[in-house]
């Protein structure tokens, strides 16, 4: 079994699902255009898919702090590119948050996603596929191969399925995201001329990149990862993504695309150039810190669900860049907790919005309200994930946020008081919120007509909500899988930052 | 260098030529009846040229170095580049004419005269391709544009056809005579128009005379005009219009390669130790190119129109290779050029099938809602256009990703960021055709489409640039072994 391709048969399996549904599922051979058949398909193939990253994780070591299951292919051996994947500590979540999130965002479309069903699954699938290829790439090439390639299915995504302004939110996204994007292709092709190979694990041994370019460098990779994060100042194109998005759009892009813009801080700017990165770490905690309180107060203005959250998503990406940048143990498990705890209840938040958007197709916060009386399943639903947001003890955002203010004293006790105001704040709009939607007289008709969960989306909802009370509770069970790898990242950038200023 | 038999060395063209005097007989003597059969024939005639520069090529594994091999006493070379350009040429020349196959027909305008004419103008750049000196440069080069010119007005009965070849004719006759010009200057104050010659009085390191300078520079804006390089662009959108659509098809890919390939051969060929000269004014048209043909994209609403700025563009990446030059540069030039070149068709092979109630329709608009009307078409118009934008994992990536790999590598970091920046405007306007097709409702019904050669060419194409990532292997490689044999 151990010469079993298991990261490149999981990446390309959604692939071969897409080519399947786009090969023989004729539209016109069903009375429903093959929607049910599509659906059916789809849902199927990403259960595999994360039933091999359950494979995955069972037979990952987490004491081995190096890469496993390495697979590597001759690619292009002219110009050093190979064909080269790996999993560590750290990308083995970021593979299980893609293949968990997608199959609860097939079975949330079902319902929601009427036109072009067939299309829908084979976007979602491509997306999966890039975005396990993303978190399993040792390769540059090859990273940014997939890293770029999501931004064709989003597109589409948003712009086929989303709401009335998706035109410009898709521009926007895909224009904002390139821009970035080929700014860090430059500094790819910078560093392979001075590597002379595309390999990223040969780039993290080496350290003999000049400071000045480094810094250069680092500003190009920066570019990309800040737009992806995405930080403050750059995050005006989350918002509108966000929003006209459909819901599983929405999840995935909260869930698992942001995490790619965190995944290159880590891999890239932390493990490639450490020096850079703490050189300009004052700068990332300074944005980090903007971020968390200027997108809280942001989010308490917000008269739209999706865009409240869609902020309140831009202010726990800036506890992530914050953990990573103090540059303390705390720090970095903190960062990693919060990506995690991030992708579940944003994700789940983003469904629970979906589940009103597809019953009265408005996201305006005024046309909800007393909504508890006649949905109690729902809105208990919605208090574990608002709970969760906020950082109550005993839910998964409380470990993360806990530990990356931790980091945050450590390096600097300035820090943690800044960004304990964004806590602050997030209790305050996460409350209002649901104040607002499910609290207060039930005036409106068509709200109290409103059915309760049905059991396919109880089903969409039970796996996230146990995972955020499990992983709230009994933390140590993702901890304990990539903390030595983490450690190590730590020790390793510690030590370089240490010797440049000996 | 060794030489050969001429005839021997010249086998391709040599094979070309018979085959076109051969369909021109039939096309006098059976009339516009038989334009398919001549067509026939200029396809058979493109795959003899293609397999006898094959199987001389196995002939050569038997005589290790033999190339480069001249004839004529130096007017023509034959090399690894100068065959690999040919092919790429060719396979653009052939799928033109397939392209072509029921366009006249529907236009009601068949003439056999048209297959004949592409055979002649690829020969003319073959012959370009394979020039060792100014003479036989110009010969090819007045053969290619010739043709060009009477195919540019194919639609006699079209004023917009009739205005594009004059248009073309006049501002290409001038290139030409700027290019005649250069030429006699720089044979005036050296004394030859030998390509080797010139290279050697380059290499001796003793100063070069201001008049070659300024003949070099000559000859640089004339090749500049025919790839359609900013500031001598201005042609380029409005025949791309005017012209008939496989014709502008024909344009957009296998001249901008023989151009191509004659400015590599001149500036990294005997040019090559006088880049002081003009490397800032290739760097100027490549700046230029990439910047005009993004930004003047954005505001154009015909799709043709559209076309032309973005080959504007793409003769800025190509640019930059040249200004890289060294073995990465010449193979990413062939690596970007074979991609694009196919890419192109493609998008042009979609244009052909936009037809409402039998005519032609070509204003962006006309796109509308295609994903529901034509599904296939609109799936392979996307694939094309992400690819165009250099979107990964699509071919188009790879082939930006060599070009500027070259340029960093050869220290042009800055032009690599300005390539990167234009591509991002410029995948606006690709964009803007994706959005057209899917999130727009259907305004108009396009007819199915029924052409095979159309749909051989638009399927082969949209293929390629999916299954390109799979294995790119024998491209690099290949290209590899020539820009080294090259260089």
């Amino acid at each position: 079994m151990t010469s079993f391709p298991l990261l490149s048969v999981m990446t390309f399996l959604p692939l071969a699902g897409a080519l399947l549904l786009f090969l023989f599922v004729k539209e016109g051979h069903y009375r429903d255009g093959g929607a049910r058949l599509s659906q059916g398909i789809a849902l199927a193939v990403s259960l595999l898919a994360f039933v091999l990253s359950c494979v995955m994780l069972a037979r990952f070591d987490p004491s081995y702090t190096g890469f496993q299951m390495m697979e590597s292919v001759v690619w292009l051996p002219s110009f050093g590119i190979a064909y080269v994947k790996g999993i560590d500590g750290i990308s083995v979540w970021f593979v299980m948050i893609s293949t968990i999130l997608t199959p609860l965002c097939i079975l949330s479309a079902m319902h929601s996603v009427k036109v072009r069903v067939k299309e829908f699954m084979i976007a979602l699938l491509v997306l999966e596929t890039m975005m396990i290829g993303t978190f399993t790439a040792l390769d540059f090439f090859l990273f940014y191969l997939f890293f770029e390639g999501v931004l064709i299915p989003m597109f589409l995504i948003i712009g086929v399925w989303g709401g009335a302004k998706r035109t410009y939110a898709a521009y926007k996204f895909f224009l904002y995201t390139l821009l970035g994007s080929v700014l860090m292709l430059v500094a790819i092709l910078v560093l392979v001329r001075h590597f002379g190979s595309t390999s990223m694990v040969l780039a993290m041994v080496k350290d003999s990149i000049p400071k000045e370019t480094a810094l250069w460098l680092w500003l190009a990779f920066f570019a990309s990862f800040a737009i992806k994060t995405p930080m403050w100042p750059f995050h005006t194109w989350l918002p509108y993504a966000h929003v006209e998005a459909p819901t599983a759009g929405s999840v995935l892009l909260a869930g698992v695309l942001l995490k790619m813009g965190c995944y290159g801080f880590i891999r890239i700017s932390l493990q490639i150039l450490p020096e850079a990165s703490h050189f300009f770490a004052p700068m990332m905690i300074g944005l980090s810190l903007v971020a968390i309180v200027y997108a809280s107060l942001v989010a308490l203005a917000q008269t739209d669900v999706k865009k409240l959250i869609a902020y309140s998503s831009v202010a726990h990406m800036g506890y992530v860049t914050l953990g990573l940048f103090s540059f303390t143990r705390q720090g970095f498990d903190g960062a990693m907790m919060v990506i995690l705890s991030h992708t579940f209840v944003a994700g789940a938040l983003f469904l629970c919005v979906g589940v009103i958007y597809d019953r009265l197709h408005t996201r305006e916060i005024s046309r909800y309200g007393g909504m508890a009386t006649t949905m109690p399943k729902y809105a208990t639903v919605f208090m574990v994930f608002t709970l969760a947001a906020i950082g109550l003890p005993g839910t998964s955002g409380f470990v993360g946020e806990f530990l990356t203010m931790q980091g945050a004293f450590e390096a600097n006790s300035w820090y943690a008081f800044v960004a304990a105001f964004g806590m602050i704040l997030s209790a305050a709009y996460m409350l209002w919120l649901y104040r607002r939607l499910f609290f207060g007289p039930l005036s409106k008709d068509d709200v109290r007509a409103m059915p309760d969960l049905t059991k396919r989306e109880m089903l969409v909802f039970a796996p996230l909500l146990v995972l955020v009370l499990w992983m709230g509770i009994y933390p140590a069970s993702f901890k304990n899988v990539y903390e030595p790898t983490l450690d190590k990242v730590l020790t390793v950038v510690q030590n370089k930052v240490h010797e440049v200023r000996l | 260098m060794i030489s050969a038999s001429f005839l021997y060395v010249v086998r391709p063209e040599l094979v070309l030529a018979l085959m076109g005097l051969f369909a021109f007989l039939v096309a006098i003597v059976g009339g516009n009846r038989v334009a398919r059969s001549v067509g026939f024939i200029v396809l058979a005639g493109f795959f003899f040229a293609t397999i006898t520069m094959f199987s001389s090529s196995r002939l050569e594994g038997l005589l290790n170095g033999v190339f480069p091999m001249q004839a004529f006493g130096g007017l023509f070379v034959d090399d690894a580049f100068a065959r690999l350009s040919k092919v790429i040429v060719l396979v653009a020349s052939a799928c033109s004419i397939l392209l072509s196959w029921h366009y006249f027909e529907k236009e009601g305008s068949s003439r056999s005269e048209y297959p004949v004419l592409v055979l002649f103008a690829t020969l003319g750049m073959m012959a370009m391709i394979s020039a060792g000196d100014f003479l036989s440069l110009y010969l090819g080069l007045e053969l290619q544009s010739l043709s060009l010119y009477i195919l540019a007005a194919f639609k006699r009965d079209d004023a917009r056809s009739s205005e594009a070849g004059l248009k073309y004719f006049i501002l290409g006759a001038l290139s030409s005579g700027v290019l005649l010009y250069g030429v006699s200057l720089i044979y005036g104050f050296s004394g030859t128009t030998n390509f080797d010659v010139l290279a050697n009085l380059f290499q001796s390191g003793s100063t070069v005379h201001p008049g070659v300078v300024v003949g070099l520079v000559f000859v640089c804006a004339a090749v500049a005009f025919k790839l359609s390089g900013v500031p001598f662009h201005m042609w380029a959108p409005d025949v791309y219009e005017g012209a008939p659509t496989p014709v502008t098809a024909f344009f957009a890919s296998a001249p901008k390669l023989a151009a191509l390939a004659l400015l590599v051969r001149l500036l990294l060929g005997p040019f090559a130790g006088a880049s002081v000269y003009w490397h800032q004014a290739v760097l100027f048209i490549a700046v230029a190119s990439m910047l005009w043909g993004a930004f003047a994209g954005l505001v154009q609403f015909n799709l043709k129109r559209l076309l032309a700025y973005s080959a504007i563009a793409n003769v800025g990446f190509l640019l930059v290779g040249v200004l890289a030059g060294g073995i990465d540069g010449v193979q990413a030039l062939f690596i970007y050029f074979s991609i694009y070149a196919l890419n192109i068709l493609g998008a042009f092979a979609v244009v052909l099938c936009l037809r409402r109630k039998g005519k032609e329709v070509e204003s962006l608009s006309d796109l509308a809602g295609l994903s529901r009307t034509n599904p296939l078409l609109a799936l392979g118009m996307a694939v094309l256009m992400f690819s165009l934008a250099g979107i990964p994992p699509l071919a188009g990536f790879f082939g930006k990703y060599f070009i500027f790999l070259a340029a960093v590598h050869h220290g042009l970091v800055f032009l690599a960021v300005i390539g990167m920046l234009s591509s991002v405007v410029s995948a606006y306007y690709y964009l803007r055709i994706v959005k057209i097709m899917y999130f727009d409702e259907p305004l108009i019904r396009i007819d199915p489409m029924t052409d095979w050669g159309v749909r051989l060419v638009l399927g082969g194409a949209a293929l390629v640039m999916v299954a390109f990532a799979f294995m790119p292997a024998p491209l690099v490689d290949y290209t590899l072994k020539v820009a080294h044999e090259f260089v």
